[in-house]
């Protein structure tokens, strides 16, 4: 066992905190700094920048343009980007429908799509979830009709997250109700946005912003040249999809990065004549929940360790989704407390451009937008299968229950 | 020993339980809130007329004579409404604190119209530095020949923009954290020096930052007796933890009938999502959370009435539980409706968004864990 990095790890990590010091767009980093919303030209000219130096898909295999690193490179970077305070890399293209292209897709869709996705071209969001089929997914009633060339959709998918961005969706959807098994019958789709018959309908979150969507298919006609792999054989694939997208979703180094910062603001927080964090019970809190991101660091190390020496990731992967969701909404809530009173006001237009000077917003600039992002993180909990159902993946596969 | 209300509250309760329950509809209240105001006026009348701004005033003042237990009984049915008429700062918060310190000139002047609602008022009780402390206050007060002069920011005042008086605690003796030397003033809509930011909070109440500077007030502003105004704001205080109290347990009550409704009618995996045990036992957590926060509400009510010497810390039991049990009903309501819960377009959201800022206000759970243990 050894926590040390090597010489040429160090060396790497330089690499990465230069690359991020010379190349993070200046506008992009100053938003993130001061909690400005980005917008869809934000997200794509960051991937687009990653892309540039062939930084955009470090889980790909290389022949795709992936990078070849090392676990050990691949946390160093995650970690360096995290530290940096960058976007979230938009999961939907390079972490969802990428691997499936790559491992299931013929050679003309792997030429046809994955350039894009890889550079940032093209936007995609997921058609999983329907007003019906939550985490109950293979119940899923979109109907697929091969109608000579081309598949008829018609259906309703739900949460699809900045789908108003996207010009691509990728979409489980039913093409036969012959089938012993719920599971069955399904085939993993891949629609333009522009196609006549698609429409969609914003949901407002309870933090009143626009980010997820209800998307809906009247007849919409899809060639079947974008049916990826066999049809039927989707819940096969859009399983695969899930594990990729569990990849990363214990978001270590992000959360140690709010904590820090965290830290940090409640040095500077009064509570009455002293600071907020020199309040011991306030302080107790704050180590609670360090503790249990020091142990999620360490589950998420050692499955990373096991996937590098040729294992299969351990039951500890199992608990990265519900461990890490947990630490996030913990730190929320520690965000939540440290703003106080000023935790109630509630003026998302003071943070949509960079133009808004931060002394017109109200109380401390980072504090009025903590209760918000708490409510909406609620979210991490229920989406990407929620931990109920987590939960009953490792009862069942683990515990053999 | 008797838990249950007399004639006049239930009374009371079927009128407030009809208002809420027939009329008080969330499609509108939605529509409220967008408005300019944020509120509705004419609602806020109904509210007058239905006699419940003039409940917690005695007769004498034009009141009904009510007390803990009558604002307990209409508390909880404004949390089950998710009611965002300001009748917390103006009759809990700034009425209380003319009933408990002004003297008769300033009454006649302020309380028939709050009774009547044609006036609303505000209680500005908190400073960005200040947190949970009614004591730390930098806002000074100056003596002059024939009045006052006052200076400070005072933060997120509920209702400021909109209430024809402003209560303002101000120091006019020692230093920020003193606990003598603050005293309470009449602050008239229109004074000059007054600057009002105004803004929505997360929870759909609306709120301000009162900045004053230099602001010339006269003799008779001042409310009550000079440098004596901390007590009668921890009397306020009193009054104001079980008033949201009980809006909170309104609320939880809601938050865990909706949540067992929902698990009822929710169907995957071909059944209703109440049947699996796992979810049948979180409702179980969080209605006895809910039983359990509303014993302590009983308790705390009737001690306030009774004025014995531990309402205190009955009070602060309660506070804790209510931010405790709170947290717990509000995640659970929300994780168990699953991705609807975290919508604009369900209600559950907004009762777990009012439930979450409760505890926030006037000590939250740790602050007032640590006044019991003291």
């Amino acid at each position: 066992m050894d926590l040390n990095f090597s010489e040429a790890d160090l060396a790497f990590r330089e690499e990465v905190r230069g690359f991020l010091r010379d190349e993070y767009p200046a506008d992009i980093r100053e938003k993130m700094t001061r909690g400005v919303r980005l917008e869809r030209d934000d997200f794509v000219r960051w991937q687009q920048t990653l892309h540039a130096r062939g930084w955009a898909a470090p889980n790909w295999p290389v022949e795709y343009g992936g990078t070849g690193w090392s676990a050990t490179q691949k946390y160093i970077f995650t970690t360096e980007l995290a530290l940096a305070n960058t976007p979230t890399i938009m999961p939907f293209g390079l972490s969802m429908v990428g691997p499936v292209i790559y491992t299931y897709g013929n050679e003309e869709q792997k030429a046809r799509f994955l350039p894009d996705i890889l550079a940032s071209r093209a936007w995609w969001c997921q058609g999983y979830s329907e007003p019906g089929a939550g985490s109950d997914l293979a119940s899923l009633k979109t109907r697929a009709e091969r109608d000579g060339d081309h598949y008829v959709i018609n259906g309703t998918k739900t949460w699809t997250t900045l789908g108003q961005f996207a010009d691509w969706i990728f979409l489980l959807a039913r093409t036969s109700t012959d089938v012993s098994r719920k599971q069955e019958g399904i085939s993993f789709l891949l629609a333009d946005m522009r196609t006549p018959g698609i429409s969609i309908r914003p949901i407002i979150t309870i933090d009143g912003e626009h980010e997820v969507n209800e998307v809906h298919f009247e007849n919409v006609r899809v060639p079947v040249d974008n049916l990826v792999g066999e049809e039927g054989r989707g819940w096969t694939y859009g399983k695969v999809l899930l594990q990729h997208e569990r990849a990363g979703i214990a978001a270590v180094a992000r959360s140690k990065f709010r904590l820090e910062t965290l830290k940090r603001l409640a040095a500077d927080a009064p509570a009455g004549g002293t600071p907020l964090m020199d309040d011991p019970v306030f302080r107790r809190k704050v180590a609670a929940v360090e503790i249990e991101l020091l142990a999620l660091e360490f589950t998420d190390l050692r499955t990373l360790a096991a996937v590098a020496t040729g294992g299969a990731p351990g039951p500890e992967s199992s608990i990265l989704k519900i461990k890490g969701t947990e630490v996030q909404q913990a730190i929320d809530e520690l965000y939540v407390e440290a703003a106080g009173c000023y935790a109630f006001v509630f003026t998302p237009e003071l943070f949509t451009s960079l133009d808004i000077p931060d002394d017109s917003r109200i109380g401390p600039p980072w504090a009025a937008d903590t209760a918000p992002h708490y409510f909406n993180g609620r979210k991490v909990s229920i989406y990407g299968g929620t931990n109920e159902i987590q939960k009953n993946i490792i009862a069942k596969a683990v515990l053999g229950l | 020993m008797d838990f249950s209300l007399n004639e006049d509250q239930a009374l009371l309760k079927d009128s407030l339980e009809r208002f809420i329950q027939g009329s008080y509809d969330f499609d509108a209240r939605r529509a409220h809130l967008a408005s300019d105001r944020g509120y509705s006026r004419e609602t806020y009348a109904e509210f007058a007329e239905l006699g419940w701004t003039a409940v917690p005033f005695s007769e004498t003042d034009g009141g009904l004579d009510g007390g803990p237990i009558e604002l307990m009984v209409m508390m909880e049915q404004f949390g089950r409404g998710l009611v965002i008429e300001p009748y917390l700062a103006s009759i809990v918060l700034a009425g209380a604190a003319l009933r408990h310190a002004a003297d008769d000139a300033a009454k006649a002047r302020w309380l028939p119209g709050l009774i009547d609602g044609s006036l609303t008022g505000a209680l500005a009780l908190q400073e960005p530095h200040s947190r949970f402390e009614l004591a730390s206050v930098r806002t000074r007060a100056e003596r002059e020949e024939d009045g006052w002069r006052l200076t400070g920011h005072k933060a997120v005042v509920l209702n400021a923009r909109d209430a024809d008086l402003v209560i303002v605690p101000a120091r006019t003796r020692g230093r920020d954290e003193d606990r003598d030397g603050i005293t309470l003033f009449a602050l008239p809509a229109g004074t000059p020096g007054v600057t009002t930011r105004a803004y929505p909070t997360v929870d759909g109440m609306q709120a301000a930052e009162v900045i004053l500077e230099d602001v010339a007030l006269p003799a008779n502003a001042l409310i009550g007796i000079e440098d004596a105004g901390l007590g009668v704001l921890e009397a306020v205080a009193r009054e104001a933890l079980l008033a949201l109290s009980a809006e909170a347990v309104g609320i939880m009550a809601v938050l865990v009938e909706k949540t067992v409704d929902y698990s009822k009618n929710r169907k995957q995996f071909g059944l209703p999502i109440g049947a699996f045990q796992a979810l049948q036992h979180r409702m179980v957590e969080m209605f006895m959370e809910h039983e359990q926060t509303r014993s302590l509400l009983y308790m705390a009510a009737m001690k306030l009435a009774a004025g014995t010497a531990d309402a205190e810390r009955a009070l602060s039991a309660l506070k804790y539980q209510v931010g405790r049990a709170g947290r717990r009903i509000g995640q659970e309501a929300v994780q168990l409706h699953g991705g609807m819960g975290v919508t604009h377009e369900l209600d559950v959201a907004h009762y777990f968004k009012r439930l979450t800022m409760i505890d926030l206000a006037f000590g939250n759970a740790d602050h007032h864990l640590s006044r019991f243990a003291a």
